[in-house]
């Protein structure tokens, strides 16, 4: 049994991920288990937004849909679903899970919810703190994959961790074989973003084209008792894995390849080698580890007041000019006339923007589609209506051919970062 | 003899952030430019070619095995994802920022 090849399959890379390529992949895979991975230091963040607003709520949007979809078909196959699409608050998401469970006959799926990686009560913050999550590790699922779980569902499990735990128990692996699982790490460190190894993030017309983008497929890891694996994905689907692909994700937020830090293991990705042994097949070798870190990565979300963001476009001769002096203006009138003196965005989207602050800009005179953008951030609501209200405003008030405005405003949670003892993060399994 | 190209031309790239962090990682399409391009894309060049946004340290790890180097840059993000005004606040398209600097090759 523990010879064979465990087949571990993404269901989702990131929290709004696509879910057609993750069904086919249960339905044609013949897989072991499925991963979906929905945390993010940006959603983490938007979670417990919704939390503080519901106790309810705080869990991943896209939960009841993506388990409407997935039980029946996991239930059929045999595949078991682990995800951290608890996000701030797997209890109810677990709750939901169960219901949905429940609703479609499936009254015998062992649903399983982790505790304890929500440490806002041993994090110190001088106020304005929304809530704080442990990055905890595979050692938390252990017990629920022991006692035979069909869906767990948790909340800041590091990516990584989600699919070391279920190779762990398949195989054996001993918690401080730290090579072993420095490559089962590498495993989930390359499936964890979903389509990102498949051809996803990666395509760019006329240097790197991809076949088929529209219908991108997930990805699958052949992983063998020694940890070595294959990466590849289903026949009829778009995408590609490739070494290039690999490569790319290889290195994904990373930063020294020699150290790779999770709650499980010290992973070193520096001397692995990477192979394409057919079709959309990529063998990979060479990981490394060396014990786990003594503390464990804490993310604390911040009340970070309002983003307010206003558009307007420009279009013709001197439409970048003209968009200019839209900036310019707001740019005036928020300091002078509505007394806001911290930082106030102004970009022109075709001209300078995402990399304005590089100093890459286009040349504004030859721009014929210019698109105002005006952004900042505020504890104070009124001076973020202001801002739309200043940018709305140009339509009369401000350079000829203004049109399309937008404006939004976001509540906001900011992040910082804070380290605990890992014997200060006890984790709980609870069925339901 | 040498000739100056940009590094889209020869290399292919992806970016990730943590934090305020900044990772791209740049990879060599023919190992026969490698070592040209490890030559020049230095912390010092990524500082002097972008003042205004890598405002922290910068680190180059070379994977020469793979042709591969990732630079690290430190408050490169504005604040971060959570706390940027850039319209990009993952800093997403910092790849092709990267794959914008020129280098000469043989």
């Amino acid at each position: 049994m523990r010879d064979r090849l465990y087949r571990i399959g993404t269901g989702a890379g990131f929290s709004a991920d696509r879910l057609d390529p993750a069904a086919d992949l249960v339905e044609r895979g013949r897989l072991d288990a499925i991963v979906f991975e929905c945390v993010g230091e940006r959603t983490l963040a938007f979670a417990h937004r919704d939390r503080r607003r519901d106790p309810a709520l705080g869990f991943n949007p896209w939960l009841e849909r993506r388990m409407k979809v997935m039980l029946p078909l996991c239930a059929r196959h045999g595949t078991k679903l682990i995800t951290n699409m608890g996000a701030a608050n797997p209890r109810a998401a677990a709750a939901k899970t169960r219901a949905v469970a429940d609703a479609l006959g499936l009254s015998k799926l062992r649903v399983a919810w982790i505790e304890g990686d929500d440490v806002t009560d041993r994090i110190e913050m001088s106020g304005g703190m929304v809530g704080a999550n442990a990055y905890i590790g595979a050692d938390a699922l252990m017990p629920a994959l022991a006692e035979g779980a069909d869906v767990i569902v948790a909340g800041r499990v590091a990516d990584p961790s989600l699919f070391l735990a279920p190779l762990m128990m398949h195989f054996g692996w001993r918690a401080d074989d730290w090579p072993l699982l420095g490559r089962g790490t590498l495993v989930g460190h390359l499936m964890e973003c979903a389509a990102q190894i498949t051809g996803g993030y990666f395509a760019d017309p006329g240097r790197k084209d991809v076949p088929d983008l529209a219908h991108v497929g997930f990805p699958i890891a052949e992983v063998s008792a020694d940890g070595d694996a294959t990466i590849t994905k289903l026949d009829r689907t778009g995408g590609e894995v490739s070494v290039r692909t690999v490569k790319e994700q290889l290195l994904y937020e990373v930063h020294d390849p020699t150290a790779y830090l999770t709650p499980d293991v010290t992973a070193d990705f520096s001397k692995v080698s990477i192979a394409a042994t057919g079709a959309d097949r990529v063998r990979l070798a060479g990981a490394g580890g060396r014990k786990r870190p003594d503390n464990l990565k804490v993310t604390v979300a911040m009340d970070g007041g309002y983003l307010a963001e206003a558009e307007v476009s420009y279009a013709g001769p001197g439409a970048g000019r003209r968009a200019e002096l839209a900036g310019a203006v707001v740019k005036q009138r928020m300091a002078g006339v509505q007394g806001f003196n911290d930082a106030v965005r102004i970009d022109l989207i075709g001209v300078a923007s995402l990399l304005a602050t590089a100093d890459r800009r286009g040349d504004v005179d030859l721009a014929t589609d210019a698109r105002l953008r005006c952004a900042l951030r505020t504890g104070d609501r009124a001076m973020a209506e202001a801002l739309l209200w200043e940018v709305e405003s140009l339509l009369t008030c401000g350079p000829a051919g203004g049109g399309g405005y937008r404006g939004r405003i976001d509540p906001s949670v900011t992040t910082e970062t804070r380290f605990l003892d890992r014997g200060l993060v006890p984790t709980r399994v609870h069925w339901l | 003899m040498s000739r100056c190209v940009p590094l889209r031309e020869i290399a292919h790239a992806r970016a990730g952030d943590k934090g305020d962090r900044s990772n791209i990682s740049l990879w060599v399409e023919d190992p026969r430019h490698y070592h040209a391009v490890k030559a020049q894309i230095t912390p010092e060049r990524l500082k002097s070619e972008f003042p205004r946004l890598m405002l922290g340290e910068i680190a180059v790890h070379a994977l020469d095995h793979l042709c591969g180097l990732n630079i690290v840059a430190d408050r490169a993000l504005e604040g971060g994802v959570n706390a940027s005004l850039n319209l990009d606040s993952h800093g997403k398209s910092f790849s092709f920022l990267v794959l914008g600097l020129t280098v000469e090759i043989d």
